[in-house]
């Protein structure tokens, strides 16, 4: 196996073009959160005009939204939530900067679009790993819409984050890459 | 006539609720041992390999498997000659549940409809009841996750469609599925009934042991068939190409209306979870 390719936040154009799909990687330092309900109310401050509560531009964001920590514990289970739903609201955040976002499940052409024409790409983390992935995360801090709970925006920041390049900046998708090798 | 108390039932669910999160069945695990001698993408056996250590982490330090911590889906068979004291069975579950993913740092999952608002507590719980006979009271804790149950369909098939038309459906919804229910996946597949049992029929099919065939020799051969060709796809592990795309398919049947033929498909990732205890 090769061995996993480390990147660090925030990402350069540069940076996301070297990836390519199924490559390993090790991500290091800031990410953010975000799933369903915030990205809806991201998306309204883009339509508004107004500004978002972190600077988006080379930056990562996590489709998660963690179980509670135990006493001790910097953050609970935390491992990606289907991407698909938040395909409507990506390509927004992709115009405004966003270099890199990490899920499980395709994304729609809409989405690809704009990750070829920004440099942006997505990374697929093991669903349901949640316990293992949590591992990688040092600090977590709510930054913005505490009120969602466990979809409230987070700041993380994580240490060898193991993740693969599912879909890159050329517009290839390992989901049918993958598929087409070993079916038969 | 046996009475059971309402605050032990909140006790055990309680704990079950914990118990299904935290420690991933024996037959998953196994099942995943399986999988990766038979699978042929390194990538794939490095995905499974981390589900494995995931899973020892889970059981090992008492916490969520996934974030994802389910709906509080409850199975109850109550015996016939017992009597709930002190309170109600339904409420003494929903409290259960209430306690379990309070204390035990589960996620809550369960919203309004329109208006997203959290619950809070994970409640209201889906609670089916069996009734049977004896004094028996036995509860079945299968919290159920929205990434695969998202994936689930049912469908009300012509008769003419017949075994062919079963298999097409079944394996046409794990292919569009792909990558977003988490794979490698448990199928629970009920055919018959009316519309609504075919999909009770699904859900309980998930609760058998991961790879068990059903005793008609008729079932368990078009369990084994599906499975072969859902893993001909490639679809593999997370979705990312592999031979393992999933891990069982369990069919359960039931007699039809003579004008239908329903076909339900509840598919449950990898995340097999699901603790019982009789009372
Ligand atoms: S589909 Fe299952 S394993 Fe995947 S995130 Fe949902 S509950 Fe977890």
């Amino acid at each position: 196996m090769v061995k996993p390719i480390n990147i660090s936040t925030p990402l350069s154009d540069q940076d996301v073009e070297n990836l390519k799909i199924g490559d390993e990687v090790l991500i290091n330092g800031v990410i953010y959160t975000g799933r369903d309900a915030a990205h809806k109310r991201l998306i309204d401050l883009i339509n508004e005009g107004k500004e978002l509560p972190f600077d988006i531009s080379g930056q990562i964001i996590y489709f998660v939204g963690p179980t509670p920590p135990k006493p001790g514990q910097v953050i609970g289970s935390a491992g990606p939530t289907t991407s698909y739903r938040m395909d409507a609201y990506s390509p927004y955040l992709i115009a405004k900067g966003l270099k890199g976002m990490i899920g499980k499940g395709a994304r729609s052409q809409e989405v690809v679009e704009a990750m070829k024409k920004y440099k942006c790409v997505y990374f697929a983390a093991i669903g349901g790993a949640g316990a293992l992935l949590a591992k990688s995360i040092k600090k977590a801090e709510v930054i913005a819409y505490e009120d969602l709970g466990p979809e409230a925006v987070r700041r993380l920041e994580v240490e060898s984050f193991p993740a693969i390049v599912a879909q890159d900046v050329y517009g290839n998708n390992l989901y049918v890459e993958g598929m087409k090798k070993y079916a038969r | 006539m046996r009475e059971i108390e309402a605050s032990y039932i909140t006790e055990k669910v309680k704990g079950l609720c914990m118990e299904a999160n935290y420690d991933l069945p024996k037959d998953v695990l196994l099942a995943f041992q399986k999988a990766k001698e038979v699978e042929e993408s390194s990538l794939g056996v490095s995905i499974l390999e981390q589900l494995q250590r995931n899973a020892e982490i889970a059981r090992n330090e008492r916490v969520p498997i996934c974030q994802d911590t389910g709906f509080g889906v409850v199975f109850i068979e109550l015996g016939e000659d017992v009597r709930i004291s002190g309170g109600s069975l339904k409420e003494a579950i929903a409290e259960g549940i209430r306690q379990g993913y309070g204390e035990g740092y589960l996620r809550k999952s369960i919203c309004h409809p329109f208006t997203r608002k959290n619950t809070g507590d994970n409640t209201p719980p889906i609670i089916h009841i069996d009734l049977v006979q004896g004094e028996k009271l036995k509860i079945i804790v299968a919290p159920k996750g929205g990434g695969s149950e998202n994936m689930s369909r049912v469908t009300m098939l012509k008769p003419s469609d017949g075994i062919e038309g079963i298999i097409d459906f079944i394996v046409n919804r794990v292919k569009e599925s792909g990558g977003n229910p988490c794979p490698p996946i448990i199928v629970g597949v009920g055919i018959g009934g009316t519309f609504e049992y075919a999909a009770l029929l699904a859900k309980k099919a998930l609760l058998r042991y991961t790879g068990s065939s059903n005793a008609d020799p008729e079932l368990a051969g078009l369990e084994k068939d599906i499975l072969n060709r859902i893993n001909d796809l490639g679809i593999g592990p997370m979705g990312l190409g592999g031979r393992t795309t999933a891990l069982a398919v369990h069919i359960e049947m039931y007699p039809c209306h003579i004008a239908s033929l329903p076909l339900a498909v509840n598919i449950n990732c990898h995340a097999g979870r699901h603790k019982e205890i009789s009372l």
